[in-house]
């Protein structure tokens, strides 16, 4: 009667149903993953008929050549700055708004709002508006200090300052983020823990954030502290737009390093080490997040 | 005690208005720039707002760019990119949730260990496969690679694993085939995963700048953040007005979208954080 059985029907149905999913999976993730691998192992260029193989000398290249290396310090460098400010700005507005919205609901709305911003905007367009604002004559941060008698500095163009610049456009960026993460985790502290510390004779402000709210939000800030760094470690638009890694690599960055050397210089193979670099780090962060989610799920 | 609970509170809201007044000043200096004529931008005296509310930056931003064509590329982008990610994501976590196969935990680890990757790792081979395809500088570039979303597979897999299995089971009875209760009663329920999710997509491709820089080198085909960087590069920084004017074009569509649906975006870009 039936032209298949019961059982192909099925193994059909799922094909049809995951088989294209796992498809795209594959040849747009895992396949492309695998190539990267080894084309970071050649020297092929965009455009070229052949390669050579030639061992880890791409990678001997990215972390001996001081040039090449910057790429790596410069972003390490830049999350060593993004990470801690972007998280406790974002927990220091988290603790006001939380605050605020026990007596001014409406205030503290409108202020998460507009902390949370930057997060929405498109930050290319907005590191336009950086660039206004940090012309060294005209813009807006410099004629400000100038009003109170400050001769401002060139901050795009100053070797040593240019990165530490690109360090607060991306905490004013980030920190609308975390302080929303840091937001749900207060919400989710219960109140008896903190009558609970009352009775115990924490009663001043200071002591209950200790003893109740930094404990209870340990969960958050690792959560947080993660994304920020994968986040930080991913820097490119704000480079891209603004300072091209430059002046002389002040503020070459990893990702900006893949696009220079892979599609403007077309060294593909050197082009997939730095990837490679890149992926090791962001791997390591979202390893330890997988890990601390399971736990927190184990643990509920 | 009650004036120390006044001095307190006091203090914490100058400092928590003193904050958002710093966050807020690129989006005050964009607009207060936008509507100033090219005289009182290259002032050598500070000021803050303009004389007078001139659209003439707008007007010249729509006419001498291709500004109208940027968006509509975003928008072509955008929806297509959600579009074929929601195509691919919804049947095949309907199958990982609700149904049993060989291959099922294979798939779903398959779709763990995608969302370690960020899509920067994939971008040579990418490119080369395309550059094969002879598809850069097409729509296609721009769509094609995203369409396989772990992330998407990810959320409507959990949203669907939530839901009873005797709701399946009794679709079935009724005899619905299987790809059918996947997109009439799968899909209707997964709505607030599906909602978080198209916010999520819609902004990160939106406000990307990685791929359209790789991928097109036609102006014609550039997605918004692309477009605004050529428009710069080509007024070479004199023409101020008009580029603020556009930049708030581009800054636009994500601002309302989000101060109309805050808790939906807020959702939507939060749960992006489990995305490597």
């Amino acid at each position: 009667m039936r032209l298949i059985s019961r059982r192909s029907a099925d193994a059909l149905t799922d094909l049809w149903l995951a088989g294209p999913a796992t498809l795209a999976m594959l040849v747009l993730i895992f396949i492309p993953v695998a190539i990267v691998a080894m084309l970071s192992f050649t020297d092929y260029q965009f455009g070229a008929r052949s390669f050579n193989w030639i061992g880890f000398d791409n990678y001997l290249v990215l972390i001996t050549d001081p040039q090449a290396r910057r790429a790596i310090t410069n972003t390490i460098l830049y999350a060593a700055i993004v990470i801690p400010f972007s998280i406790l700005f974002g927990l220091l507005v988290a603790l006001g708004l939380h605050g605020l919205m026990q007596y001014a609901p409406r205030l503290s709305a409108i202020l998460r709002a507009a902390y949370f911003l930057p997060v929405a905007a498109t930050l290319v367009a907005m590191a336009v508006v950086w660039q206004m604002m940090l012309h060294p004559n005209l813009g807006l941060v410099n004629q400000m200090l100038g009003a109170a008698g400050i001769r401002g500095p060139a901050w795009l163009s100053d070797r040593g300052l240019v990165l530490y610049t690109l360090a607060v456009i991306g905490v004013w960026q980030t920190v609308g983020y975390n302080m929303v993460l840091f937001l749900a985790g207060l919400a989710a502290i219960p109140q008896h823990l903190y009558d609970a510390a009352e009775v115990d004779g924490a009663d001043r402000g200071w002591e209950r954030f200790w003893t109740v709210t930094w404990p209870m939000l340990g969960p958050t800030t690792l959560f947080v502290t993660v994304v920020t760094a994968t986040g930080a470690f991913r820097v490119f638009e704000t480079v891209a737009t603004l300072t091209r890694g430059g002046p002389a690599f002040a503020s070459d960055v990893l990702v900006y390093a893949i696009y220079r050397e892979g599609f403007v210089y077309f060294k593909a193979g050197y082009s997939s080490a730095i990837t490679m670099v890149f992926f090791a780090f962001v791997l390591l962060f979202t390893v330890v997040k997988f890990r601390f989610m399971e736990k927190r799920v184990h643990y509920r | 005690m009650r004036t120390g609970v006044f001095l307190r509170r006091a203090i914490a809201l100058s400092l928590l208005l003193f904050g958002a007044a710093l966050v807020l000043t690129p989006f005050f200096w964009m607009l207060s720039l936008s509507f100033k004529s090219q005289a009182e931008i290259f002032t050598p005296h500070l000021k803050l707002f303009p004389e007078a509310l001139r659209w003439e930056n707008y007007v010249a931003a729509f006419e001498r760019s291709t500004l109208l064509r940027f968006l509509f590329n975003g928008f072509v982008v955008c929806a297509g990119i959600l579009f074929f990610q929601v195509m691919f994501a919804l049947p095949c976590a309907y199958a990982l949730a609700q149904r049993n196969f060989r291959a099922r935990s294979l798939i779903f680890g398959l779709v763990l260990a995608g969302l370690l990757v960020p899509f920067h790792v994939t971008a040579i081979p990418i490119f080369l496969g395309l550059a094969e395809l002879r598809l850069l500088n097409t729509y296609s570039a721009l769509i094609i690679p995203f369409v396989a979303s772990v992330f998407g597979i990810f959320l409507f897999r959990q949203a669907i694993a939530a839901m009873p299995g005797e709701l399946f089971e009794a679709a079935r009875v009724d005899g619905l085939s299987e790809t059918a209760i996947a997109w009439r009663i799968a899909f209707p329920l997964a709505m607030p995963a599906a909602t978080a999710f198209a916010i999520f997509s819609v902004v990160a491709h939106w406000n990307d700048l990685f791929w359209p820089l790789i991928a097109i080198t036609d102006s014609s085909l550039a997605p918004p953040p692309r477009g605004i960087l050529y428009f710069r590069d080509e007024e070479s920084g004199t023409d101020v007005g008009p580029l603020m004017a556009a930049a708030v074009v581009v800054v636009a569509p994500m601002i309302v979208g989000f101060l109309l649906a805050q808790r939906r975006f807020i959702q939507g870009l939060a749960v992006g954080g489990l995305k490597g």
